[in-house]
């Protein structure tokens, strides 16, 4: 399994050096250390990490380097390769320095190794082993400091452990662009400290614990829960977002205690978020679904499942396939959304099934665009991004353009509602109005436009500049709540018009939700990327027809549409309106309080599959610990509710839906279970494999002809009657939706944005992160804020068409002039209450109250 | 010989620019800007004026470094000075800020600076007011800034207060400090100022006293200055001379000529050591100097000479010790300053010169035990392998490596007094490799060429 990681230039010329009698071809530039460790010589070192500058402080990497003058010891973590050059990592003067820079770095570290977390695989531990003098000189008192000190909300500091590496300081200014924790004092007293009054509040803060090494920065989810002799691991993939960031899964005595960042080249590089690398307190929360329910109350399987099949038959006999919904399914695995899609289509029949809960891009566009890679977005050289807020929405895809940005001169032209965590990196950050996204994506594009925008036209002229026609990878997504998805469909047809050779990377909420749409959970798709089956609603359907009694029977796969729609008044209704309502989750929800049967699903970790995500990667996700009660894979519950209603999913295993898929699938073809968990997969899979030939077909709007099938159950004569074009999807575009005026003068347009941290279930259930979150305020700009003549932190009503609420109000002038922004989902206020989703733009009237 | 830096030192109003017109002030810069940057950088190499920070590097062959073409370029000057001992850069900035600023302003031109920087230590309050008010007065008087002069050349001059720290006189670390930064050494390389120096652009970095030989270089020309001094140091130099003399102060010295001896005894220089007594050991030049005995009295003061016979003429501050001084204590004193001084950036220094501190402070308080000697020996052969001099260092600059010489230097001259503290004597482990630690002198007549 190859990547298109070859985006390496042709091999120049290399440099050979000689490292302890072996010769080493090395990169030019290439660092001593690294071209060491190829050879498989490890040279010790503290304070250098191949994914940061070298900073040569530590000192512990000392090697004799003879460049024709003599061996000298030098730092093998600044010292490039040179021609000719000798490198000597055992020498006598080598070890004795070894043994000194040991000895200097005990003289103040405290011996808690017993008490410390990082004990037993402690980088300092094992190198004093190793390399290090038997007993310390020293018979002075050490430095002592107020231990520990909490940096953050996550993060404790031990100053007495810190051997002052520079490591957690370099990656918060560096990598994570935080510069929050610094040096203070000098010499002796130097330490590792916050400004006063600020906390390292970054949303990467836990990647220090993980490269820290010695014990002096640990995490509040793991301080004392275990040594590491006593952890058990395995590796898999984080699904908290679509990033797909590689982690190694920890536990011990079936309880998820840590995970930890994996250095996959082409994703995260080893970092992690904070609410992935925390995810699993929400695993282990009490708060879980143990067992089926109906009606609220404790029952077995075998009747809950009666009771969800008699609802689903119920509906087909008095009211038809159609009058069934399945909503959700992108949280889960691959296997998962495939056997629901089946289920769904081919033994249910029904076409109202999907993924996403109206918060994120048409499948057309998940689906049907070009697909570039990460590596391939960071290496455009000018990107687009008409995104969500990445920091917020995929955190490590934002380190990874931030240094694409920072080290690698790549320009990213930034077209939003509302300035971002990339405004600051971008080369040209364009902030417009909602409703003008697609006009002002035309405009930089240096397409004819049908309007005014708001933005000024040297900004305009400045991005058009740089795009220079049409950019070569685009990262596109839903940048405005507020905004129903046709908007963004529209800026993507504007690029797709603009130029054929465009690639995209599209941004999607939740985990899978590229493999639950590749799968078929999506009206007019069936599993293997494949247009066909029944014809059907979306989610934003499906709640309109519910609420018009035409939805006999709701399925919720791990979906909580009162929380994540962005409509919180049509999903009410929707929900209400709903004849049964059938929810599959993990934990308990808004949406399944009072589902007539809930069904206690495993989480992340308690199941093994696969997942894919954002450019297609397809990774693996490992079971680790035994999900609590009698909760099971959805897979299996999906296969149980097609025998008890007369069908067969043709699966017994995870491996058997590969088995199926690469068969009945093109895009699929070459691809088994056994392939992905290979060696040469560490890195996961990017589909379609390179051998793999896909025609493009038509847009599924005019191949994906409703078939209305009647419920035959049984999968492969459905999947037969209906018999799918094996055609790539294709993005079909969409039609230009009408910018209504504002409605007065008086009135200002409504940006809703997703925070990393919300009310969602995987906070909520997360004891160290549930404060984090930051609540939700009405935001404006300096001007509009002025105008309103209120003290920061004062309230006003805030009216839309749906309702009218009271907010706080705030300044921050990441709002342009003329719109407000509120953050969707917070505990305290419901952006969602003001969203009317059938409107093209959202106007808010604030009023000031007494 | 002329005073060519010190001829100011002892007028009333030699730092107004009144004194300093009316005594032949800013005639250079006008000569200069009358001649091509490449004539003036030539009077300068011709003069072969070694940088007067300490490393003694030729500052028109340092100019000559810049990658042609690069622009901006910058000029930044070192006025850090911080060294126990050292005050000669303090005196030039309080006594005759403007012989300064003429010669950064030549300089500036000489390497088509853009902008110049003066960076004067954060404690010589007096100093920063001097050469604040001198260069308004300066811009005032259209010699700097805008047109200087009416030429075509222009160029700001800037003045920046440390904020105390030894190690910014580091280069590196100065210019991190300028930029806003926290003072640390830079890595070399790629950071040689000269190629990729402040804000990532050409910068040249020199000494006060440097800028301040540049006036009189272009009054008179290189080669009259070359023809001061002996063989290839030239010119002349200011000494700080403190410690058990008579009559401490900054003296300016014709270099290869003037000896020790002159100095500590000739009246018009220290007058004698205090009360009569003998001459124990002293510093030839800076703290981190390895320390000259008795012996090396007659040397005279010149950088090949010195060099030679196994310390540095470095910073140009020279210590001396009379026959009560207790050896011991004043290795703690120097141990002390680099410990308080040290960075906190590379591991054998922040922790060593700590650690070398606390075992003298302890040894000092009666606690010693005899193999604290060959402790302290071995933690500083672990900060400068070898105790060699010129010394091998284990970390990105030589501030860790300068706290071991003067333990070398006390352990292996004085190891007597050791023993009276520690009770008893122990065999090192540690063999230092410098010629001033370990003796005898040897000095060739000819001194080598730099």
């Amino acid at each position: 399994m190859s990547d298109t990681q070859a985006v390496e230039a042709p091999a120049k010329s290399t440099i050979t050096v000689v490292v302890d009698g072996m010769s080493v071809e090395a990169k030019p530039g290439e660092l001593v250390i690294a071209a060491a460790k190829r050879v498989g010589v490890e040279i010790p070192h503290f304070c250098y990490h191949s994914r940061m500058e070298p900073v040569g402080m530590c000192r512990m990497c000392l090697v004799d380097i003879d460049t024709g003058r003599g061996p000298a010891l030098q730092p093998s973590c600044m010292i490039p390769v040179a021609p000719g050059m000798t490198v000597d990592t055992k020498s006598e003067t080598v070890k004795k320095a070894q043994d000194g820079m040991l000895e200097f770095l005990l003289i103040n570290h405290p011996l808690d190794c017993p008490v410390c977390d990082k004990g037993g695989e402690c980088p300092l531990q094992d190198q004093t082993v190793a390399y290090g003098p038997g007993e310390s000189r020293m018979v002075e008192e050490k430095r002592h400091y107020e231990k520990p000190i909490p940096i953050s909300d996550l993060v404790y500091l031990d100053r007495e452990r810190c051997i002052l590496c520079d490591r957690c300081t370099r990656f918060a200014s560096e990598v994570a662009g935080d510069a929050l924790i610094q040096f203070t004092e000098r010499g002796n007293n130097t330490q590792v400290m916050t400004f006063p009054d600020e906390p390292f509040a970054s949303y990467f803060s836990g990647n220090v614990v993980q490269i820290c090494p010695v014990g002096a920065l640990t995490a509040k989810p793991y301080r004392f829960k275990a040594r590491p002799w006593d952890l058990e691991q395995t590796e898999s993939t984080c699904t908290s977002c679509s990033m797909g960031c590689r982690i190694t899964v920890q536990s011990s005595r079936n309880e998820l205690l840590r995970y930890q960042g994996v250095d996959s080249d082409p994703v995260n590089w080893g970092w992690l978020c904070d609410k992935g690398r925390f995810g699993f307190e929400a695993v282990n929360s009490e708060n879980r679904l143990t067992t089926p329910l109906i009606n609220g109350q404790a029952t077995s399987w075998s009747q809950a499942l009666d009771a969800a099949t008699g609802a689903i038959r119920a509906a087909i006999d008095r009211n038809g396939t159609q009058s069934i919904a399945f909503i959700g399914g992108a949280n889960g695995t691959n296997e998962d959304a495939y056997a629901w899609a089946t289920l769904a289509k081919g033994i249910i029949g029904t076409g109202n099934v999907d993924a996403q809960l109206g918060d994120g891009v048409s499948a057309d566009a998940l689906l049907g665009l070009p697909r570039a890679t990460i590596d391939e977005a960071c290496a455009a050289g000018v990107l687009l991004v008409v995104a969500p807020d990445l920091k917020e929405e995929l955190p490590v895809l934002f380190i990874r353009l931030r240094d694409a940005v920072m080290n690698k001169g790549l320009k990213i032209v930034e077209v939003t509602p509302k300035a971002t965590g990339l405004s600051s990196l971008a080369a040209v950050s364009v902030q417009h109005r909602p409703g003008e996204g697609a006009e002002v994506v035309r405009a930089i594009l240096g397409r004819a436009t049908t309007g005014q925008v708001s933005v000024s036209p040297d900004v305009i002229t400045k991005a058009a500049g740089l795009l220079n026609g049409a950019p070569r990878v685009a990262i596109v997504g839903r940048t405005n709540l507020a905004e129903p998805a046709a908007a963004i469909t529209e800026s993507i047809s504007a690029i797709t018009s603009a130029s054929s050779a465009t690639k995209f990377l599209t941004i999607a909420r939740r985990g899978n939700t590229l493999g639950a749409l590749e799968m078929g959970l999506t009206p007019g798709v069936i599993a293997g990327h494949r247009v066909g089956g029944p014809n059907g609603l979306d989610t934003h359907g499906i709640l309109q027809a519910a609420t018009e009694g035409k939805i006999a029977c709701l399925v919720l796969l791990g979906a909580d549409p009162l929380s994540d729609f962005p409509d919180s008044d049509l999903a009410r209704r929707g929900l209400a309106g709903a004849g049964t309502v059938i929810s599959i989750d993990t934990h308990p929800n808004a949406s399944n309080a009072n589902a007539a049967v809930v069904l206690p699903a495993s989480a992340f970790a308690e199941k093994s599959g696969t997942t894919t995500n954002v450019e297609g990667r397809v990774s693996t996700l490992a079971q680790k610990v035994t999900g609590p009660g009698t909760c099971r894979a959805d897979w299996m519950i999906a296969s149980e509710l097609a025998w008890r209603l007369g069908g067969d999913l043709g699966i017994e295993s995870t491996a058997d839906v590969w088995a199926r898929l690469s068969q009945d699938s093109t895009y699929f073809a070459g691809c088994s279970q056994a392939a992905f968990h290979a060696p040469g997969a560490a890195d996961g899979v990017l589909l379609p494999l390179p051998e793999v030939v896909l025609s493009i077909g038509s847009s599924t709007a005019e191949s994906a002809i409703a078939s209305e099938t009647d419920g035959s159950h049984d999968v492969a004569e459905t999947v037969e009657d209906v018999e799918p074009t094996e055609i790539r999807v294709a993005f079909g575009g969409g039609s230009v939706a009408s910018r209504p005026a504002p409605q007065d003068a008086f009135s200002l347009r409504l940006v809703v944005g997703r925070e990393l941290y919300d009310a969602g279930v995987a906070l909520t259930n997360a004891t160290s992160m549930v404060s984090l979150n930051r609540g939700a305020t009405m935001q404006l700009g300096s001007h509009d804020f002025d105008q309103l003549g209120v003290k920061s932190g004062g309230r006003v009503r805030a009216t839309s068409s749906r309702t009218s609420l009271v907010v706080e109000v705030i300044k921050n002038d990441a709002v342009p002039r003329g719109s407000v922004y509120m953050a969707f989902n917070q505990p305290n206020v419901a952006a969602a209450d003001l969203i009317d989703a059938a409107s093209a733009t959202i106007d808010i009237r604030l009023e000031t109250i007494s | 010989m002329p005073k060519i830096v010190s001829s100011r030192f002892d007028l009333a109003d030699g730092h107004t620019l009144q004194g300093y017109v009316r005594t032949g002030g800013y005639t250079a810069l006008r000569k200069a800007l009358a001649m091509t940057p490449d004539e003036v950088t030539t009077e300068v190499k011709t003069a072969n004026l070694l940088g007067r920070g300490g490393a003694g590097f030729p500052a028109g062959v340092k100019w000559g470094f810049c990658p042609p073409g690069v622009f901006p370029r910058y000029l930044v000057i070192n006025g850090d000075e911080s060294e126990p001992g050292t005050y000669k850069d303090r005196i030039l900035a309080e006594k005759d800020p403007h012989q300064l600023i003429e010669g950064v302003l030549i300089a500036a031109y000489a390497i088509n600076a853009a902008q110049a920087f003066i960076y004067i230590r954060g404690e010589m309050a007096h100093a920063q007011e001097r050469v604040a008010a001198a260069l308004n007065e300066a811009y005032a008087a259209g010699f700097a800034g805008h047109r200087v002069c009416g030429s075509d050349f222009s160029v700001d001059v800037v003045l920046h207060w440390g904020a105390g720290a030894y190690i910014v006189g580091e280069e590196t670390a100065l210019i991190e400090s300028l930029e806003g930064n926290r003072g640390m050494p830079r890595l070399k390389p790629p950071y040689f100022p000269a190629a990729k120096g402040l804000y990532m652009q050409p910068t040249i970095v020199n000494n006060v006293e440097t800028m301040a030989n540049l006036p009189w270089i272009i009054n008179n020309g290189g080669a009259k200055f070359a023809e001061l001094g002996n063989g290839k140091s030239t010119g002349t130099r200011l000494f700080a001379l403190s410690g058990h003399v008579n009559k401490p102060g900054v003296y300016e010295v014709e270099l290869g000529v003037t000896t020790f001896r002159d100095l500590f005894e000739k009246p018009e220089y220290g007058h004698g050591i205090r009360n009569g007594n003998k001459l124990k050991a002293f510093i030839p030049g800076g703290a981190s100097a390895p320390w000259f005995y008795e012996e090396h009295v007659d040397l005279p003061l010149c950088k090949p000479t010195i060099d030679q016979a196994g310390s540095m003429l470095g910073s140009g501050a020279i210590v001396v010790m009379d026959e009560t001084t207790d050896m011991v204590k004043a290795a703690l004193r120097l141990v002390r300053f680099f410990a308080r001084e040290s960075c906190g950036k590379c591991t054998p220094c922040r922790e060593g010169t700590t650690w070398l501190e606390k075992i003298m402070e302890r040894i000092l308080a009666g606690h010693g035990r005899p193999e604290d000697v060959r402790l302290l020996m071995d933690v500083s052969d672990n900060i400068s392998v070898g105790l060699a001099w010129p010394p091998k260092q284990t970390t990105i600059c030589p501030l860790g490596q300068s706290a071991t010489t003067p333990i070398a230097s006390a352990v292996m001259r004085f190891p007597d007094e050791f023993a009276k503290y520690v009770g008893g004597s122990v065999e090192l482990k540690v063999k230092p490799r410098g010629s001033a630690f370990v003796g005898p002198l040897t000095v060739t007549s000819e001194p080598a060429n730099v």
